[in-house]
């Protein structure tokens, strides 16, 4: 017969898991991408007659093989990280929000219509940002309190609430899409400010500045791969606020009531805390981070608004934040793993001219293998004879 | 001189390693043995034992359960009585060891296999559809024909309740049924699908003394009509009054069976608890009493518009122990909570608490919060110790914080304090756990309940009220229990009691207020009242005097 049990048990507030060794577990982990990728090389070779490993060796040329490529990996993946990290509060609350996408998408329009309609103004670059981050944040807020308002009001389903915001972020979308499109007759808004660049996040130290410096030395080299990239600043938003939220879920009083009324409204209202505050607050800081994602995506990396800017990832954050159990800095590394999938995919599509599909084959198994190795760890699997007469 | 070795002296009965037990047979009866040896028992279970996962809950258990009697099995919680009994009616599959039926042996894996061999279980939990009349549910599952003869089934129950006294409305639905009559309509399903062998667990944890009374002369009806009957409870005067046969077990194995008339309470308490325990309850004199809480005139509606309170008046005082007792669901729940600042209480009521140093400040209208911080240091310890005590997926230390986490002005928590009091409790009290760490779901029922109780007490509070302090715990923790309630009583703190045990209740509180549907029956000097009293104002309004008219 085979038994079944669990064997982990993660206590909810700090988010420690209790009953395994960690190492053990990361160990399993590192089995089963190691496994997965055994897998699904036999699978390349028996479909393309590819060398497996040069198909490897092409993903990760593709991710990392320039500095360019790899900062594109970490912008996306900073985008990605940061909407989960926007879903951890959320979530850690017991409380489904799937409106993410839409929250990005209106933190994305509300930095858009800034810089549309700021761009000409005469305030200075800095505060410009800060002014179209501070939109985005209150759309994103707009757009995660209303469900919740109506949960903690008249107790309304919240994952029906927040999926159909995703659906009037969309259509907010296609209504100003004509209204700012650039060039006319495109229905696309087009490049914003791509003269100017104004309301586009700039690296700390120009193009020009580092041009100034001594070509050779090795400092100059590292100043331009690092501060010296836009995508620069939006990763370090997204480490500050990844770190942040850490210390917010799992060490202070407001992360404390989180934890309590995602296990037990009976327990929070018996230790005097106000649910629907807290319920309320919550979304509005999960939305508001959502909607700061927004203006990552369209400040720093696309400088244009369409449907797709969020482009799925507000439902990939989803799978994020659960993998990682709402730990913020295990989040890093699952977004890591996925947005390298991801470019990686994209690049043996492109090098072997192979149809999308098979990358999404490859991405597929290693997900499997991943989400798989999660049972493994939470639960023990015991073989064991049956015995006596009866059996 | 003591023998070698420290044997007892006579008359003593310590129960290490098999002293003292020479009137407890390990195998069959004494009348068996020497009477009717070769009588075929109904059911013998021979050397079970099933384990989950890393806890063994039956160690090499056999049992004999024989037609025509009443056997108890007696057993503190978690002492495997219930899993047991699971493997007879298909539940759980033994990992080793033998059952067989009148002599045959058997392989019993599913309830439906239980049935066939005429063994039905009634569970604590009742199994019933409750939109469904009592007819319905009998035949439910018992897809023999495909038209239903609902007819059939209503002269069959008429039938079986005549043979043995039962009272059943087959056209009653069961969400109208008192708790009772769902346990009435549970032994009826059994014995309609023709169970000879009824396992009934803790079937008088629900009911009121008359009530109990009642299910005991349905039980001798059946024993008289031969049938096996296995009932599983600690109540150690039910085992006095209705069983034939004790057998008892400890912590997962089989410490003994012994006829009932040979044994007493003491006796079996030592053989449940493994060492000799003494059963009284103290209940010190209360002194400097004083005036903590005034009720007066609170009513409650709850929100379907169900009168849960009607009229309720009393005050508690610090320095005594004021017990509540009722049928369940009679007021206890909202009684507390609207104390607790959790449910709205009707205009006209009125709640004035009066602090040690004489200011008075009423309680209704505000929240939990408000009354924090009008400095009442009230404790509460809920019936639903998971649901609401405590968070099960915290730790222990973190569910220290419940109570605390708000002091102090920082934006972070304080970590240390809610460690050092977390490893207190479990120190103070032997709470059983891995560590601090642990959340509290992984621990037992008991050692939850010293948890919470630890908790609730260790704001040193001026009043405490308990709902079920004891249930599903074991003596030894049971006492521990009623220790800190009396240390709380002898601080000043006033302490409300909402209990179930009559017996416990009149032995601990000083008064106890009696609440019938939501009003107050009565309130009875727990010193000079009888058990029979008390139940009787449970289910009739007013004193017994005026009741028994």
């Amino acid at each position: 017969m085979i038994h079944i049990s669990k064997r982990v048990d993660f206590t909810l507030f700090k988010g420690k898991a209790a009953g395994l060794n960690r190492y053990v577990g990361w160990g399993v982990r590192l089995i089963a991408v190691l496994l997965s990728l055994v897998v699904s090389g036999l699978i390349i070779f028996a479909i393309t007659r590819l060398n497996p490993l040069k198909v490897y060796g092409v993903m990760a040329n593709g991710v990392f093989g320039t500095p360019r490529r790899t900062w594109a990996w970490l912008r996306d993946l900073a985008l990605l990280l940061c909407i989960s990290v926007g879903l951890a509060p959320a979530f850690k609350m017991r409380f489904w929000n799937i409106g993410a996408e839409g929250q990005v998408l209106v933190g994305g329009l509300a930095t858009a219509a800034c810089m549309i309609f700021l761009g000409g103004s005469s305030i200075p670059s800095v505060p410009l940002l800060i002014l179209m981050a501070f939109a985005a944040m209150a759309a994103g807020a707009a757009w995660g309190v209303v469900p919740a308002v109506f949960k903690a009001r008249w107790n309304t389903n919240e994952t029906l609430f927040t999926l159909m915001m995703n659906y009037i972020a969309i259509q907010l979308t296609l209504f100003f899409i004509p209204k700012w499109e650039h060039p006319k007759g495109s229905n696309t808004v087009g490049l914003i400010n791509a003269v100017t660049n104004r309301g586009w996040i700039t690296p700390i130290v120009s193009a020009d500045a580092i041009s100034k410096m001594d070509q050779n030395a090795w400092t100059t080299q590292l100043i331009r791969n690092t501060v010296g990239q836009s995508y620069f600043i939006n990763v370090l938003i997204v480490a500050a606020i990844t770190v942040g939220m850490y210390f917010y879920l799992c060490r202070s009083k407001h992360g404390y009531e989180i934890a309590v009324v995602g296990q037990s409204e009976n327990t929070a209202r018996y230790a005097a805390m106000n649910v629907k505050k807290v319920i309320i607050r919550s979304m509005t800081l999960s939305g508001a981070i959502c909607g700061l994602g927004g203006f990552l995506a369209v400040a720093g990396a696309d400088h244009t608004i369409s449907t797709a800017t969020a482009g799925g990832r507000g439902f990939v954050a989803i799978i994020v934040a659960w993998l990682a159990r709402f730990n913020t800095f295990v989040m890093v590394l699952i977004s890591a793993m996925l947005v390298f999938l991801e470019k990686g995919a994209i690049a043996i599509a492109s090098e072997f001219s192979l149809s999308n599909d098979v990358s999404n084959i490859i991405t597929g198994i290693i997900l499997l293998f991943i989400l798989g190795s999660e049972f493994f760890i939470n639960y023990e699997i015991k073989f064991s004879k049956r015995s006596g007469k009866g059996a | 001189m003591l023998p070698a070795g420290g044997f007892a002296p006579p008359g003593i009965c310590t129960l290490k390693e098999g002293m003292g037990l020479e009137n407890i047979s390990k195998v069959a009866p004494p009348e068996e043995t020497a009477a009717a040896a070769e009588r075929v028992p109904a059911v013998r279970m021979e050397g079970i034992t099933k384990t989950f996962g890393p806890v063994t809950a039956n160690d090499n258990v056999s049992l004999d359960i024989y037609n025509g009697e009443i056997l108890s099995l007696l057993g503190e919680n978690g002492s495997g009585k219930t899993t047991l009994m699971n493997m007879l009616s298909g539940i759980y599959y033994p990992d080793a060891g033998t059952i067989s039926v009148n002599g045959k042996p058997v392989s019993i894996r599913s309830p439906k296999d239980a049935f066939d061999l005429h063994i039905g279980m009634i569970h604590q939990h009742f199994k019933l559809v409750n939109v469904l009349t009592a007819a319905e549910n009998i035949i439910l599952g018992l897809n023999e024909k495909f038209r239903l003869d609902l007819k059939g089934v209503r002269r069959s129950v008429a039938e079986i309740c005549e043979r043995y006294g039962f009272e059943i409305d087959p056209d009653k639905k069961v969400y109208d049924m008192s708790v009772s009559e769902k346990q009435t309509l549970e032994i009826v399903k059994v014995l309609y699908r023709g169970a000879d062998i009824l396992i009934l667990d803790e079937p008088t944890a629900v009911l009121t003394p008359q009530e109990t009374q009642r299910l005991f002369g349905v039980m001798r009806n059946m024993k008289a009509d031969g049938k096996s009957i296995v009932i599983i409870t600690h109540k150690l005067h039910e085992v006095m009054a209705i069983s034939d046969r004790v057998a008892v077990l400890r912590k997962g194995a089989f410490v003994g069976s012994i006829a009932t008339k040979d044994t007493d309470p003491q006796q079996l308490t030592d053989m449940m608890v493994g060492h000799a325990v003494t059963l009284n309850i103290d209940r010190p004199e209360p002194v400097n009493i004083r005036k903590c809480l005034e009720v007066e005139n609170l009513s409650v509606v709850d929100i379907e518009g169900v009168t849960k309170l009607d009229s309720v008046s009393f005050t508690a005082y610090g320095g005594e122990i004021l017990g509540v007792a009722g049928v369940s669901g009679s007021g206890q729940k909202e009684l507390l909570e609207v104390i607790a600042g959790l449910q709205p209480a009707r205009p006209g009521s009125s709640v004035i608490y009066t602090d040690m140093e004489g200011r008075t400040s009423s309680l209704l209208g505000k929240t939990p919060m408000e009354i924090k911080k009008l400095g009442v240091h009230l404790a509460f310890v809920p019936e639903d110790r998971l649901g609401m005590g405590l968070v099960g997926d915290l730790d222990i230390a973190d569910n220290m914080l419940i109570r605390t986490y708000t002091d102090g002005s920082s934006m972070f928590v304080d970590m240390k304090k809610p460690r050092r009091l977390a490893e207190e409790i479990v120190h103070d009290f032997e709470v059983v756990t891995p560590g601090i760490t642990t959340p509290v779901r992984k621990l037992s029922g008991g050692n939850v309940q010293k948890v919470l109780v630890g908790r609730e007490i260790s704001g040193k509070p001026s009043l405490l009220m308990s709902a079920y302090a004891v249930r599903g715990l074991d003596i030894n923790t049971s006492y521990t229990i009623y220790r800190l309630m009396n240390e709380q009583k002898q601080r000043g703190a006033a302490v409300i009691y909402v209990g179930e045990d009559l017996d416990v209740l009149l032995e601990l509180c000083d008064r106890i207020l009696v609440l019938c549907a939501g009003k107050v029956s009565g309130i009875v000097d727990g010193r000079n009242t009888t058990k029979e009293q008390v139940g009787l104002m449970m289910t009739h309004l007013g004193l017994p005097e005026e009741a028994a008219e």
